[in-house]
């Protein structure tokens, strides 16, 4: 039996006495665990992405706070400033743009053959490797987030109860989780890392001017009016202002006020969790048949 | 015994291309097994096919008795990958890599840190191990590379063109390591476009040429299946047409000499095969001085893969090399190649 000591061995050889019992959870979380694990080393040596992920916002809220530094008092209601107006904006903004790239390093990884690993590995699951990412994503925005709140507090928009803060936390988180299932949806639907860089470019500005993040509703055209109040983003950005500007609120109080449409705080959640729902529901197959 | 691997009329295309039209071979354990045949052959789909990369269009793909179409995950756990193009994270570092690797396999902490630390040893990596996968050659990318896909002690080790791009000394570093792993119980399947390793390495060979086998044994068995040593004779070091056709017309009736050939592609040199065991050097020496012609070389040898592959296919294996490197479209592979499936 000298052959079984040698570290060469297949394990067959060696343990084919002994069954390891099937854990399929604990093997989900073992693998979730060590891809995450990965890509926050990654960031911890690389640490320019997180640099420039707070250094971005911080710029945004100064900048565009400067250039509305004059604009008609009262023109965004009784006694709001344009830094309280915009710091929910910018918070929603930067947590959308973050998780617009999420798929942008499971793309290289797919052109460099390092996926390949991943896939030829006896995984319990490869949603691990869309839960990796998901956490990574997440993570990477409640700092931003943070950085954020603080700034804004440090300019004059005050800073949020606690509750109002755990209620902005879940809010960037719902935007996150669907945002996050869509890049890396495409990710593995699109070509290569150029088509991806190219939606991204097309989707990322374009749904930040067609939000309610830089200015209210009743600034705009209709035609953009319209399309402000399906974007997802407002339906984030308007329960974390009504945060901002309403130290008392409640799931009921009401956000958004159009001829068309009383949007109240709870049924803004909702909207959210059913467009996480929805895009869940549309990158399930093309995940699912790539790994099938 | 259940084959370490069992390949039975496999088939794949992608789109128009048929890449793999019917490959069927065995792998017996303990074994290193070399797949050979030019690129685009259709080795590369044929291992993408059992290593669960891609869904085949048909046909059945077992490893140790389990199929990598039904079950691909019980397959998984039975095989190690090696690809031909390392793929590593540049900002890990070595044992980092291993360690995910090893979480990817379940295998226990403990465990996994034990036979890190082995893997390093065995193959001379102790002291980079702690280095960014990003600061090594490519001869420790391999060996890394080769590390990780040993970690689970798999019962079949599948190396895409274990070699390709690899300075001398690595090359034989791998082989080395190869021959170890197999001495140690570990089936070996290789794919390889480079006839010297097959030779050197491969235990047993399957010949693959335009998505099919077109030959497979020992080594030995398709050289001997083939019959007949090989001379190549040179009179001058670039002989005139006439004179290498004059020779040739003598030379062919020697009783021991089977066929002559006049390779224009190297200065007119004549090819013989002649019959095994006889020591035919002599007397073709003799039958050019009777016709007033000198000899520049001339030398003896057992037909090599390539005459295997050339009796089958009409063409050497680098000839056939050229031919593919003209029409392939890398480009779309590569497409395909990411798609999967």
């Amino acid at each position: 039996m000298s052959q079984s000591l040698s570290p060469l061995s297949p394990n067959s050889v060696i343990e084919s006495q002994q069954t390891i019992p099937d854990n399929p959870v604990g093997e989900f979380i073992q693998e979730t665990g060590a891809l995450t694990k990965r890509l926050f080393i990654q960031l911890q040596r690389r640490p320019s992405t997180l640099i420039a992920g707070i250094v971005q916002p911080l710029m945004w809220l100064l900048l565009f706070g400067a250039l509305f530094q004059y604009a008609p008092e009262g023109l965004l209601g009784e006694g709001i400033g344009y830094s309280q107006f915009l710091a929910p904006g910018i918070i929603v903004f930067t947590a959308f743009s973050g998780a617009l790239n999420a798929g942008l390093p499971v793309m290289f990884d797919r052109e460099f053959g390092f996926l390949n690993r991943l896939l030829v590995a006896p995984l319990s699951s490869r949603f691990s490797i869309v839960a990796a990412s998901t956490i990574y994503i997440v993570s990477l925005s409640f700092i931003q987030t943070a950085a954020i709140v603080g700034l804004s507090a440090f300019i004059g928009a005050g800073l949020p109860s606690l509750a109002g803060l755990g209620a902005i936390a879940l809010i960037v988180f719902l935007i996150v989780a669907g945002v996050t299932a869509l890049s890396l949806g495409l990710a593995f639907a699109l070509p290569g890392h150029v088509e991806l860089i190219a939606v991204i470019f097309v989707t990322n500005l374009p749904l930040l001017f067609a939000s309610t993040a830089l200015a209210p509703l009743n600034f705009m055209a209709e035609f953009l009016k319209a399309v402000a109040s399906v974007n997802p983003l407002t339906y984030a950005i308007e329960p974390i202002r009504y945060i901002y500007i309403n130290p008392e609120w409640t799931f009921n109080s009401t956000v958004l006020e159009t001829s068309w449409l009383n949007l109240s705080f709870g049924a803004s959640l909702l909207a959210l969790l059913a467009f996480d729902i929805v895009i869940l529901l549309l990158i399930q197959p093309i995940i699912r048949r790539r790994f099938a | 015994m259940t084959p370490a691997v069992s390949i039975e009329n496999l088939q794949k295309s992608y789109g128009e291309v048929v890449a793999v039209k019917d490959v069927t071979l065995d792998v017996q354990p303990g074994e290193i097994f070399g797949l050979l045949g030019p690129n685009a052959a259709g080795k590369t789909t044929t291992i993408r096919c059992l290593c669960t990369l891609t869904k085949p269009d048909g046909g059945r793909v077992e490893v140790g008795g389990v199929s990598s179409i039904e079950q691909p995950k019980a397959a998984r756990r039975k095989l190690g990958y090696v690809a031909q193009e390392v793929a590593l994270d540049k900002v890990l570092t070595g044992r980092e890599l291993l360690q995910l690797q090893a979480s990817l396999y379940h295998l226990p902490k403990q465990a996994a840190k034990e036979r890190i630390d082995q893997l390093l040893n065995l193959l001379g990596l102790e002291d980079y191990g702690d280095q960014k996968t990003g600061t090594y050659s490519g001869g420790l990318k391999k060996r890394l590379d080769l590390a990780a896909g040993l970690l689970h002690q798999p019962e079949v080790l599948v190396l895409d063109e274990p070699t390709v791009g690899l300075d001398i000394e690595s090359r034989f570093v791998v082989w080395d390591f190869l021959r170890k792993l197999r001495d140690a119980g570990t089936t070996v399947l290789i794919t390889s476009h480079y006839l010297e390793e097959v030779d050197a390495l491969a235990d047993r060979v399957a010949i693959i040429d335009q998505g099919k086998v077109i030959a497979s044994g020992t080594p030995n068995e398709l050289k001997d299946r083939l019959g007949g040593d090989r001379v190549t004779l040179r009179i001058r070091e670039f002989t005139p047409a006439e004179e290498a056709e004059k020779a040739k017309a003598h030379l062919s009736t020697l009783d021991f000499v089977r066929e002559v050939i006049v390779n224009p592609a190297q200065g007119n040199s004549l090819n013989l095969v002649v019959q095994p065991q006889s020591n035919p050097i002599g007397p073709i020496e003799q039958t050019l001085s009777e016709l007033g012609l000198p000899t520049f070389g001339i030398s003896q040898s057992r037909p090599s893969l390539d005459d295997v592959y050339l009796a089958a296919t009409g063409r050497t294996l680098m000839d056939a090399e050229m031919a593919a490197a003209g029409s392939r479209d890398l480009k779309a592979e590569k497409k395909q190649a990411m798609k999967g499936s």
